[in-house]
């Protein structure tokens, strides 16, 4: 090696000055050039992003803040020309808006299932806590319960309230739950029946999966709503808000279903033989080893299908059940607060409202799905 | 009777069985403590819920009349917001006991659906368009743009109607009565349509309520009244003399503020038998003899209650009409009580 | 299962009858079908007791029963006297209109915003993410009711039309007009077949090209030909005709403007509010598509030699578009099944006016038969050409 520099004619005796970073990768000026305005068409669409953020921002923040009217005592102070949001019209029919036309003297109920939700179901979002089944029991089994009781009254000397009287988020709420929770069973049955290798079993849940699917929600809720008081034995009334309910579990249960069935065809192959190995039965073989895993897989999945079915849930203003926007919508005709503005101040408020929500939930599927993305991935 | 039980669908569902008991339903109303009374979503003068909830118009307090001749006490109503299609399956179905809801009494109504109880309001189909259009009669709408409600006998009426004028026009139809007028009041149509009191009613919810004008045209007959089930003539003729006892307190020039005076002053016979003080015309009908006094001291007479909810000093603004007394050269005429 | 074997380790597995997986397989499935038809048969009994009892006829008979209504608008002939069945077929026909202008724009918006959440524009990408995630987080219903309470909004009324080609287009809050076109005999026939023939005739150059290029490398400008074929050939023979076309613009009278194509409002709302919702998971669908190419792929064809133009054309989008496809046409069916939401804005698709001819007719069942005929044929429909195209696109295993 030595003698190979020895050989070298020139050696430089000084050490030059280091030279300055390349100024094209370091710096926000730097990162502009590349994120911005890389060429003069990566200019022209910054700008015109930029003025597209601005303008939307500004319209936005104009109407709802800046014109916007914070205290009247009635729609009159919303009537003028280019007033922003009808804020005092929020504050008068809030309530409505969460409780519908539930009596005022026992709305504690409402509340206390709203209560009652979030201390079943947040515990059981966050994976560190332990108790994990029966948390899960409370959230599915003993919350609908629970709550059932309280809503409808008529029992412990609670004054009984009609389905018509339910109304606002309860309801949205409502509907998105039992419509989760009953088809939740519903679709591991469909989902098992499908992967089954009995002829008729697979057949018939797969054009009852494939059929559901195919149909709009809408026209499902016709069908419940119109149909099915025909389907029972004469005499027999089902209530309104139960005959939507039916409709959306049913429909959910196909979507889950085939939710279901991904996280079930997921499993490796071992898994099952293993399980059969052991001696279990079909139903010990997919309680106690499949169905853990693949219900833990789809997780995200489940969470996706409960966000498309709170959104869903508007639909049931069609057959004249008031979730919230329904309740929104009901509460423009009162006259007292018609003004130009009264109606975009409630679609924002009902905007605000489930996107606040749905992204919260799609946030939570992401990050669940980051999580659970270990197992059986390559 | 009616009997709740749970459904045992996963637990959480309600079903509620009506054992149609078709007989009796004074005697269920007495049972329970209250009147279940179907009234319309939302209709201005008729039955709306203010932002508290609480109902008013006046389907809702003939509602609270019928309550108050058989509890003394208008309170005791409990409101069912039904929509057009539901409303008779509701009444058949023994959720509502009366349903008061702008319902038009036609003959396949009255003979299958139900028996109506009188007339509460004289109603045809009728048209309101801007004022700033300067129309002034139906006949100059060729061409024009109608909102309607679908589900109802207003746009099979329109189509009639427009057809052998041989007028041109554009039908939007909606689902829903408030996308009805909201539709109409962003512009999307010239004309709206639908019974002249809804009309009256459906202009409050408009921006600029003074800007639109109901045109003189009335295309139809449309006979608003109570009604209930088939097959219940006890419960039929309380709702039925109901109706009367307001028409007749009306007549006799019974008022809510003169009701104990005049029960206490008056020689008129008619009156007295009115009041129950002469007679047991309200043991007969399985209420007690102070039944319309009740009501009149309660709620008032007909007039009283069209003026507060629809007159001319509400702000819907109706002028009596047709529905003036019959001795006023209106069609509002009661049997009296006798 | 009769075997000869002596030695108990090969001897069939003796179990009892009623523990043999096959018979209990019979067993429940035997038990299962009865259950179904039970269950269908109470409800067929149930629904024949009350529709006697609420003396509603029965069957199809009542399509051929006069409407009486009118529909916002009919695409087909809607004479005055017009059928039930008739209403539903201009039900069908506008549902198709709305279906096949959604999956159009919302392909359009959706192929924008998914491949800008990828662009390495700061604002841009930020933007298309925040598109993404304000829509698809918002229910349908409301961005519907938005969409069209904005557009009544903020289209003038029609006596002020705003007139973007003077006296020939109107835009008011009766929708946009547009003239009507009149081609006469010879030019009408001969767009129509121009357009034929160049279709059939550039296809037949592409496939020469194609081979010529397989056999001897050289390359044939044949998207331009093709081009100038389909595009040329209608106009060549419009020409010859000596433009022969008339035009009825609309003209404006007491309320409304009379004649002319009137486009509704309650068309454009819905299809503005379809596309845009649909192109936020479409965007979704567009990006996992390309991320699903390999890197390798594209630097593999640039070491080739390809140009950026023909890596994108030849390596990228052929294998983007086996990922992309198949989400695609799901989303193209929820379009078309959301489109059903018409209902609440007034525009007479399938379910509305179905729902008009419920209403009025108490035909219940047979309409929510029809409906789901016809949305569950579109479904199977779609379904079984993917299967095909999924067939013929998988990648063959080694």
């Amino acid at each position: 090696m030595s003698d190979v520099t020895t050989s070298t004619a020139f050696v430089r005796s000084v050490l030059t000055e280091a030279k300055a970073p390349p100024k094209s990768i370091v710096g926000p000026w730097a990162w502009a050039r590349g994120h911005l305005f890389g060429s003069v068409f990566d200019a022209l669409l910054t700008a015109f992003g930029l003025f597209l953020i601005g303008w939307m921002v500004w319209q936005v923040l104009d109407f709802a803040v800046l014109r916007a009217v914070w205290s009247a005592e009635n729609g009159e102070a919303c009537r003028p020309e280019g007033v922003g949001a009808c804020w005092p019209y929020v504050g008068a029919y809030w309530k409505q808006f969460v409780y519908g036309r539930y009596p005022e003297p026992e709305r504690w109920r409402a509340t206390l299932v709203f209560l009652i939700f979030a201390a079943t179901l947040i515990p059981l979002a966050i994976p560190k806590l332990p108790h994990k089944r029966l948390n899960a029991l409370a959230f599915f089994v003993g919350m609908p319960i629970a709550s059932f009781f309280l809503l409808a009254g008529g029992v412990f000397g609670l004054e009984p309230v009609e389905t018509t009287l339910w109304g606002g988020l309860l309801v949205t709420l409502i509907v998105s739950v039992v419509g989760i929770v009953c088809s939740l069973p519903l679709g591991i049955l469909l989902a098992l029946g499908r992967r089954s290798k009995l002829p008729i079993i697979r057949m018939i849940c797969i054009v009852t999966i494939e059929f559901w699917r195919g149909v709009p929600l809408i026209t499902v809720l016709f069908m419940a709503s119109n149909m099915l008081p025909l389907f029972m034995p004469a005499g027999m009334e089902v209530d309104k808000l139960l005959r939507a309910l039916i409709g959306v579990a049913i429909f959910t249960s196909a979507y889950l279903a085939e939710t279901i069935r991904g996280g079930l065809q997921a499993i490796p192959k071992g898994q099952y033989e293993g399980a059969m190995a052991l001696g279990l039965g079909y139903w010990q073989m997919m309680g106690l080893i499949v169905m853990p895993q693949a219900l833990k897989m789809v997780i995200p999945g489940i969470v996706n299908s409960f966000i498309s079915l709170f959104k869903d849930t508007t639909l049931v203003l069609i057959v004249s059940i008031f979730d919230l926007l329904g309740m929104i919508q009901a509460s423009l005709a009162d006259p007292l607060w018609i003004s130009p503005v009264t109606g975009k101040t409630g679609y924002l408020v009902a905007a605000i409202v489930f996107w606040v929500f749905c992204f919260g939930m799609s946030r939570y599927s992401q990050w669940m799905e980051r999580r659970l993305a270990t197992g059986h991935k390559r | 009777m009616k009997t709740k039980f749970l459904a045992a669908t996963f637990g959480v569902l309600m079903g509620t069985t009506a054992t149609a008991a078709l007989a009796g339903t004074l005697d269920d109303v007495k049972n329970k403590g209250f009147v279940q009374c179907g009234v319309s979503q939302g209709l201005p003068g008729f039955s709306q819920p203010d932002s508290a909830g609480n109902w008013a118009g006046l389907d809702v307090d003939f509602c609270r009349s019928i309550a108050s001749a058989i509890f003394n006490d208008p309170t005791k109503v409990k409101f069912t917001p039904l929509s057009a299609k539901e409303r008779f399956t509701a009444l058949q179905s023994g959720e509502i006991d009366v349903l008061s809801r702008n319902t038009t009494w036609t003959m396949s109504r009255d003979t299958k659906m139900g028996k109506f109880a009188g007339v509460m309001y004289y109603d045809g189909q009728g048209f309101m368009v801007r004022k700033s259009l300067g129309i002034t009669s139906a006949k100059q709408l060729g061409g024009a743009s109608v909102c309607t409600n679908t589900g109802t006998t207003t746009e099979l009426n329109l189509a009639d109607w427009f057809r052998s004028n041989k007028l041109d026009y554009k039908v939007v139809s909606f689902e829903k009565s408030e996308e009805v007028v909201k539709a109409y009041d962003a512009g999307r149509c010239d004309v709206l349509t639908t019974d002249a009191s809804g009309l009256y009613a459906e202009r409050l919810k408009l921006t600029k309520p003074d800007e639109h004008i109901v045109l003189p045209e009335i295309i139809s007959k449309e006979p608003l009244g109570p009604m209930v089930r088939q097959g219940d003539d006890a419960w039929f003729n309380v709702v039925k003399w109901t109706y009367f006892a307001l028409l007749n307190a009306e007549e006799m020039g019974v008022t809510k503020a003169n009701a104990e005076e005049t029960l206490a002053k008056t020689e008129n016979p008619d009156i007295k038998r009115f009041l129950g003080k002469d007679g047991s015309f309200g043991v007969d009908i399985g209420l007690t003899n102070a039944w319309a006094f009740q009501i009149v001291k309660n709620m008032g007479n007909y007039g009283e209650l069209f003026e507060k909810n629809i007159g001319t000093t509400s702000p819907l603004k109706i002028s009596r009409g047709v529905n003036a007394l019959w001795t006023k050269g209106g069609l509002q005429y009661a049997p009296p009580v006798r | 299962m009769a075997t000869k074997s002596d030695g108990p380790l090969d001897a069939a597995p003796r179990v009892v009858w009623y523990n043999d997986p096959l018979w209990r397989g019979r067993f429940f499935q035997a038990l299962t079908l009865l259950a179904v038809i039970a269950v269908a048969w109470t409800i067929v009994h149930n629904t024949a007791v009350n529709l006697e009892r609420r003396n509603i006829a029965q069957g199809f008979g009542f399509l051929s029963t006069t409407a009486g209504f009118d529909v916002a608008q009919a695409a087909i002939d809607f004479p005055k006297d017009a059928s039930y069945g008739r209403a539903i077929l201009v039900g069908l026909v506008n549902t198709v209109i709305v279906a096949v202008s959604g999956v159009i724009f919302a392909t359009i918006f959706g192929f924008l915003v998914g491949i800008g959440r990828l662009s390495h524009n700061f604002v841009i990408s930020r933007l298309a993410t925040a598109y993404v995630e304000l829509l698809r987080n918002i229910p349908l219903l409301l961005q519907i009711f938005f969409w069209y309470f904005a557009v009544l909004g903020v289209l003038p009324a029609p006596r002020q039309s705003l007139e973007p080609i003077g006296g020939w287009v109107f835009i008011n809050n009766r929708g946009l007009y547009l003239p009507e076109f009149h081609f006469g005999a010879f030019a009408g026939w001969g767009i129509v077949g121009g357009l034929v023939f160049g279709l059939v005739v550039s296809w037949v150059i592409r496939r020469w090209a194609r081979i010529r290029q397989a056999e001897t490398g050289a390359q044939f400008p044949s998207g331009w030909v093709s081009l100038g074929l389909i595009a040329g050939l209608p106009l060549a023979l419009f020409a010859a005709s000596g433009f022969d076309l008339s035009l009825v613009a609309p003209r404006k009278s007491t309320f409304n403007l009379a004649g002319g194509i009137q486009v509704i409002p309650e068309l454009i709302a819905l299809v503005l509010a379809l596309s845009t919702y649909t192109a936020s998971f479409i965007a979704e669908v567009v990006r996992a598509g390309i991320l699903a190419v390999s890197h390798g792929q594209t630097e593999a064809a640039r070491s080739l030699g390809l140009s950026h133009g023909h890596t994108l054309r030849l390596v990228v989008i052929p294998q983007a578009m086996r990922v992309i496809i198949p989400p695609l046409t799901n989303q193209y069916l929820n379009l078309t099944k959301n489109s059903s939401l018409a209902v609440a804005i007034a525009y007479p698709d399938l379910v509305s006016v179905g729902g008009i001819v419920l209403n009025q007719s108490g035909q219940a069942i047979e309409v929510i038969v029809i409906w789901m005929a016809i949305y569950l044929g579109t479904s199977v429909a779609t379904a079984l050409i993917m299967n095909v195209y999924n067939q013929r696109m998988a990648i063959v295993e080694r």
